[in-house]
C-alpha cells in the first residue's frame, strides 16, 4: 500500500510508515543501543529513605573495587553545577521552589532521590559499587498525604518554611459575587470531590543518556531518550555553565514519552558533568524500578468540583478547588500541569462568566510530578464529566440529554468561553450521536431495564464523556500569560534538492508518533511530488537546531503547518524562477501536480524538477535572486487547537467480585483534517487504552513511610492485552479554520476521554445499588467495597 | 564460563560471567540490540526471543543455560534479501507499532503463538499476548496484526 505514484490527494491516505521497517528488524537504535567505545557507565545510590537528613556518605569502599574509576556524592558535585536543576514554569510570583540539584546534598526528600554516584567500566560493576556506598542517614518524618502536606504539620524543606509551593486562581464573574449568587439562586447544584491517583507513565524504553565530549575541541554531544532535545539543550547549557553553541544534543529513536521525557533529569546533567570531568563518554541506562522511582510521575490531584445549574439543567456556575502533588521538587513544567486543566473544568459546555478556580500545589515526600499525557486535562476533564453525571442523577435526567442541554451550539463558534479563550470550532452534538449510534446507546438503556433487576449479580453499564482537548501549547503570548517559560512556536525548512528530492528540517521530536511520514506527506501534497521522495530530519540540534520539540499534541498543529507554510514559501520563489525560465509574469503562473504552468497556455509549463535544478546551477535566474531552493518559516500560532468528541463505554459489573469487564468502547473523535487516518486511528487507541488503565488498573501507592509499593512492573499494574477491550473509532471532521491545513491535535484525546467514560459506565451499572462513585483504580476490590458500603455493609 | 550458541545461524562460542542474562549476552556481546529490555521483573516481554523455536524472555535465562541452543532474534527474521517476515509485514500493514520499543518482542511472542495456534481467535490472541506489554497501541492493532498474519 505505499503509495509511489500519487503526487496528488496524499493528505488523508492511510500511508503506511516509513519508520517501520527499521524498527521492525531490529536495526533502529535506541540511546541504550548506540555503541560507544571507551564509555565509563553511571550508576545512581538512591535514597532509601522518604525523608532523610545525609549524616555522612563514605566512597572509600566503592573506590576501590574493580573496574570503578571514580565515586561522587552528592557533596563532591556541588561545584559542577551553574545553577540547580530548572523548573521553567514559576507560575506565581511568589512560588516557592526549594533548591533541587542533581544529587542531593544534606538531605534527600524521596525514596530514589539521588545520594551519590559512580562511574565504571561496565554497567554491572557500576552497579555493584553502588552497594558499596556507606551512607549514614537520620530518617526524617515524611509527608505522604496532601491535606497533611497542607496543613505544614510537618515541613519539608526547611529553606522555604512552608509545604505550600503557589496558590493560582483563575475568579471569572461579571459582577462580583456571581458564582457565590448563581450557587445560591440555584435549581440543582452538586458538590464533589475525585481523587486523580498518582500514576507512572511507564514508556517501554526506560531512560537513557550517553554524554561524549570533545575534551580538545571543546564540544560535547548528549544522546538522550527525550522528547525534547531542544528544550533540553538550552536547559543543561544554563544548568552545567557550557556554552549552548557548543553542545549537541540528539534524540535516537524513542521508546515513548508520554510525557515523562518532557523533562530535564538528573542523569542526563550527571553523564554531561562527568564526561566533562574525566574527558571520556559517560553512559546510563535507567532500569525500570529504578525508573519507577526516579521517572516523574502524573497526575496525583484532590478535585472539589461543584456545579450549578437551572431548573433545565443549564450550568449557571462551576466552582473548583484543588490541591496538587508536586512531588519532593518542582521538576521541569510541575508547577503548570493543574494550570492546563484550569481552562477545561466547563468541558464542552456553555457557562455564564461564573466561574471560580483555585489551585493551592503541595511539596510531599514521594517521587517529582510532571507532564503525563494530558497534563492537567485529563484531570478537569474527569472532573467535569464525573460531576455531570451526577448533577443528571441529581435532576433525575439521562447523562447524554443533560450533556446535550449544555453543548455549545454549533453555531456559536468561534465562542468565547468564559475565561477569555476562543474555542475555535465544534460540533459537539454530532459527535454524540454518531457515538450512541456506534454503541445503540437506547438499545443499551433498554437492556438495562431487563437486566438490571433488584437481584442481578452482571449489572450493565454506559458511561458517556465530552471532552475538548485544547492543546497545540501556543500561542507564544498566551504561554506568557501564564507565566511559562519558553514560546509555543514551531521552526521548519524545506530544502528542494537540485533531483528534486526534497529535505525537510522540523523542530519537532517524534518518538512513536510517526512524524516522518505524517510530514512527508505533507511535503508531498504542497510540492506535487511522492512523499517517497521527501526526506524528515529531526531530533539532533546540529540538523535541526531550531526546535520547541514534541508534547501537549502540538506537533501537528504547530510543526506540521510551519511546514506547510515553508512549502509556501519555496513554492513562491520557485515561481519567480520558472517565470522568469518561461519568460512569463509570476502572477499568471500556476502550481499544481509539481509543475508551473502559465495561466491560459498549457503547453507552456515548467516542472519543479527542473526549477530546482536551475535553483542550484544558478546559471539564468531573475537579477537579484538567490541560487538555491530552500525556506525557512517559525510559525507562532494564532489560537490553540480544539480537537473535541464523544467517548462511550459499556461495561458489565459482577457485583458479587467487584470485577468490570468493558464490553464494548466506542471513541468519536473530531481532529479537524486528518493528514493520516491510520496514524490519528492508532494515537485514539493507544490514548483510550492509558486513561482506561487509570480509571481500572494503576497507581502509584506509597505506604504511609513514602515507600513506593509499585516500584516494579510485576506490581504497577500496566495493562497487556487480555485487560482490555478492542477500540471502535469514528470521527466527524470539523476542520480548523486558524490553519492553513485544518488540522487539529490528537495526540491526548484517548486519555483525555477514556478514564471518565470508563468510571461513568462504572457507577451507570451500580447506580440501582446506590452506588453514587467508584475511585480509580477501580479495581475488583475497590468496586465490592463501594457497592458494600452503598448497601449498608450487608453484602 | 565458555559457552557457544547459535544466534540467527550463526555460532557464538564466547566466555561469560555466570551472572550474565541471555539478553545481555545478546546485546552486549553478540552486539544484537534488536532485543530491547524494558524492566527488570521479566513482566514486560520486550527481550522476547525464540529459544530451540519457542518464544522465551531472554531476561529470564543466564546466559550459561543457553549454551547449545538455537536462538532467533528479531535480526533474524527477515530474509536475507531483506523480505520481511510475514508477521513484521502484517505489523506494518496494520500499524500495529509506534515508538517500536516492545516490537521486537511482540513480534517474536506473536509468531511463536501461531506456530502454536495457528487460526487463533481474537481472545487466544490477546491471552496469547498478555506476557508482552506495549504502552502505545493499546493492543487493538496488535492483535489485528497477528490476526492478519493468521489470515495469510
Amino acid at each position: 500500500m505505499t503509495m509511489t505514484d500519487n503526487t496528488t490527494g496524499v493528505l488523508g491516505q492511510r500511508l503506511l510508515r516509513r519508520e517501520d521497517p527499521a524498527l521492525l528488524t531490529g536495526e533502529a537504535r535506541y540511546t541504550s543501543d548506540l555503541p560507544i567505545p571507551g564509555a565509563l557507565h553511571l550508576a545512581v545510590l538512591r535514597s532509601p529513605y522518604a525523608r532523610a537528613r545525609i549524616v555522612s556518605v563514605d566512597t572509600s569502599a566503592a573506590a576501590a573495587m574493580p573496574g570503578v574509576t571514580a565515586v561522587f556524592s552528592g557533596a563532591d558535585l556541588a561545584e559542577a553545577w551553574a545553577g540547580p536543576m530548572p523548573c521553567a514554569w514559576p507560575v506565581t510570583e511568589d512560588m516557592k521552589s526549594p533548591t533541587h540539584y542533581p544529587l542531593a546534598v544534606g538531605q534527600a526528600n524521596y525514596v530514589g532521590d539521588g545520594v551519590a554516584c559512580v562511574l565504571a567500566t561496565s554497567a554491572t560493576a557500576a552497579r555493584d559499587a553502588i552497594d558499596a556506598i556507606d551512607v549514614e542517614y537520620e530518617p526524617l518524618e515524611a509527608v505522604i498525604d496532601l491535606e497533611d502536606a497542607l496543613s505544614d504539620r510537618v515541613v519539608i524543606h526547611d529553606e522555604i518554611g512552608t509545604n505550600r509551593s503557589y496558590t493560582w486562581d483563575l475568579k471569572i464573574e461579571e459582577s462580583e459575587g456571581q458564582v457565590d449568587q448563581a450557587f445560591a439562586d440555584a435549581a440543582y447544584s452538586v458538590k464533589e470531590r475525585y481523587i486523580q491517583q498518582r500514576l507512572i507513565p511507564a514508556a517501554m524504553e526506560p531512560r537513557a543518556v550517553a554524554a561524549i565530549p570533545q575534551p580538545f575541541g571543546g564540544d560535547m554531544t548528549l544522546y538522550s531518550a527525550t522528547q525534547v532535545p531542544h528544550i533540553l539543550k538550552v536547559m543543561t547549557a544554563l544548568t552545567l555553565g557550557i556554552p549552548e553553541h557548543q553542545l549537541r544534543v540528539v534524540a535516537p529513536a524513542v521508546g515513548g514519552g508520554f510525557g515523562s521525557k518532557l523533562n530535564v533529569y538528573a542523569e542526563e546533567l550527571l553523564c554531561v558533568a562527568l564526561a566533562k570531568r574525566t574527558g571520556s563518554p559517560v553512559r546510563w541506562t535507567e532500569t525500570r524500578s529504578e525508573g519507577n522511582q526516579a521517572t516523574i510521575h502524573g497526575r496525583g490531584q484532590i478535585q472539589d468540583i461543584e456545579l450549578a445549574a437551572d431548573s433545565d439543567g443549564r450550568l449557571t456556575a462551576v466552582r473548583v478547588r484543588l490541591i496538587g502533588d508536586m512531588g519532593a521538587y518542582l521538576q521541569l513544567v510541575t508547577p503548570g500541569v493543574p494550570l492546563l486543566g484550569a481552562f477545561l473544568y466547563a468541558g464542552v459546555y456553555e457557562l455564564p462568566k461564573a466561574y471560580d478556580f483555585s489551585c493551592t500545589s503541595v511539596f510531599t515526600n514521594m517521587t517529582p510530578t510532571d507532564a503525563y499525557r494530558g497534563a492537567g486535562r485529563p484531570e478537569a476533564t474527569y472532573a467535569i464529566e464525573r460531576a455531570m453525571d451526577s448533577l443528571a442523577a441529581e435532576i433525575g435526567i439521562d447523562p447524554l440529554e443533560l450533556r446535550r442541554r449544555n453543548f455549545i451550539p454549533t453555531a456559536s463558534y468561534p465562542y468565547e468561553a468564559m475565561t477569555g479563550l476562543v474555542y475555535d470550532s465544534g460540533d459537539h452534538d454530532r459527535a454524540a450521536t454518531l457515538a450512541a449510534d456506534m454503541i445503540d446507546y437506547a438499545g443499551v438503556r433498554a437492556r438495562q431495564q431487563t437486566q438490571n433487576v433488584p437481584g442481578a449479580t452482571k449489572r450493565l453499564g454506559i458511561g458517556v464523556s465530552t471532552y475538548f482537548e485544547m492543546c497545540g501549547l501556543a500561542p507564544s503570548r498566551v504561554l506568557a500569560s501564564l507565566n511559562y517559560g519558553a514560546g509555543g512556536w514551531e521552526a521548519a525548512t524545506v530544502r528542494v534538492l537540485p533531483t528534486n528530492k526534497i529535505q525537510v528540517v522540523t523542530g519537532t521530536a517524534p518518538h512513536g508518533q510517526g512524524h516522518e511520514t505524517a510530514w512527508s506527506m505533507i511535503v508531498a501534497e504542497k510540492m506535487g511530488v511522492s512523499p517517497d521522495d521527501v526526506d524528515v530530519l529531526h531530533s539532533d540540534t546540529a540538523i535541526a537546531p531550531l526546535g520547541l520539540d514534541t508534547y501537549g499534541s502540538r506537533s501537528l498543529s504547530v510543526g506540521g503547518v510551519a511546514i506547510a507554510i515553508a512549502c509556501d514559501k519555496v513554492i513562491d520563489k520557485a515561481k519567480q524562477i520558472a517565470a522568469h525560465q518561461l519568460e512569463a509574469n509570476p502572477d499568471d503562473l500556476e502550481f499544481s501536480g509539481g509543475e508551473f504552468r502559465v495561466a491560459g497556455s498549457p503547453d507552456r509549463a515548467m516542472p519543479l524538477a527542473a526549477v530546482a535544478f536551475e535553483a542550484f546551477t544558478a546559471h539564468n535566474l531573475p537579477d537579484g535572486l538567490e541560487p538555491n531552493l530552500e525556506a525557512h518559516t517559525t510559525y507562532d500560532p494564532p489560537n490553540f487547537s480544539w480537537p473535541f468528541g464523544t467517548h462511550m463505554c459499556l461495561v458489565e459489573v459482577d457485583t458479587e467480585t467487584g470485577q468490570v469487564d468493558v464490553l464494548k468502547y466506542v471513541a468519536v473523535d473530531d481532529c479537524g483534517n486528518q493528514v493520516n487516518p491510520l496514524i490519528v486511528d492508532g494515537q485514539v487507541h493507544g490514548g483510550v487504552v492509558q486513561g482506561l488503565a487509570q480509571a481500572l488498573y494503576e497507581e502509584a501507592v506509597y505506604d504511609s513511610d513514602g515507600n513506593l509499593q509499585t516500584s516494579t512492573l510485576a506490581e504497577y499494574l500496566v495493562p497487556a492485552a487480555s485487560d482490555v477491550p478492542a477500540i471502535e473509532t469514528g470521527h466527524t471532521v470539523t476542520p480548523s479554520p486558524t490553519n492553513q491545513l485544518g488540522v487539529k491535535g490528537i495526540g491526548e484525546a484517548g486519555t483525555i476521554a477514556s478514564t471518565p467514560a470508563v468510571i461513568n459506565a462504572v457507577v451507570d451499572a451500580l447506580s440501582g445499588l446506590g452506588v453514587r462513585d467508584v475511585p480509580m483504580p477501580a479495581s475488583p476490590n475497590t468496586v465490592w467495597r463501594a457497592i458494600n458500603e452503598a448497601q449498608g455493609g450487608q453484602q | 564460563m565458555e559457552i557457544t550458541v547459535t544466534i540467527n545461524g550463526k555460532s557464538h562460542t564466547a566466555d561469560v560471567e555466570p551472572r550474565t542474562l541471555l539478553v545481555q549476552f545478546i546485546r552486549e556481546q553478540v552486539g544484537l540490540t534488536g532485543t530491547n529490555i524494558g524492566c527488570d521483573t521479566s513482566s514486560c516481554g520486550a527481550c522476547s526471543v525464540h529459544v530451540d523455536g519457542e518464544a522465551a524472555k531472554s531476561c529470564t535465562l543466564l546466559a550459561v543455560q543457553a549454551d547449545g541452543c538455537s536462538i532467533t532474534t528479531i535480526e533474524g527474521m527477515a530474509a536475507a534479501d531483506g523480505t520481511l517476515h510475514p508477521m513484521q509485514q502484517a505489523f506494518m500493514e496494520n500499524h500495529g507499532l509506534q515508538c517500536g520499543y516492545c516490537t521486537p518482542g511482540m513480534v517474536m511472542a506473536a509468531t511463536s503463538l501461531l506456530a502454536e495456534n495457528p487460526n487463533p481467535t481474537e481472545e487466544e490472541v490477546r491471552i496469547g499476548l498478555e506476557g508482552n506489554l506495549c504502552r502505545c497501541t493499546g493492543y487493538h492493532n496488535i492483535v489485528q496484526s497477528v490476526l492478519a498474519c493468521a489470515k495469510s
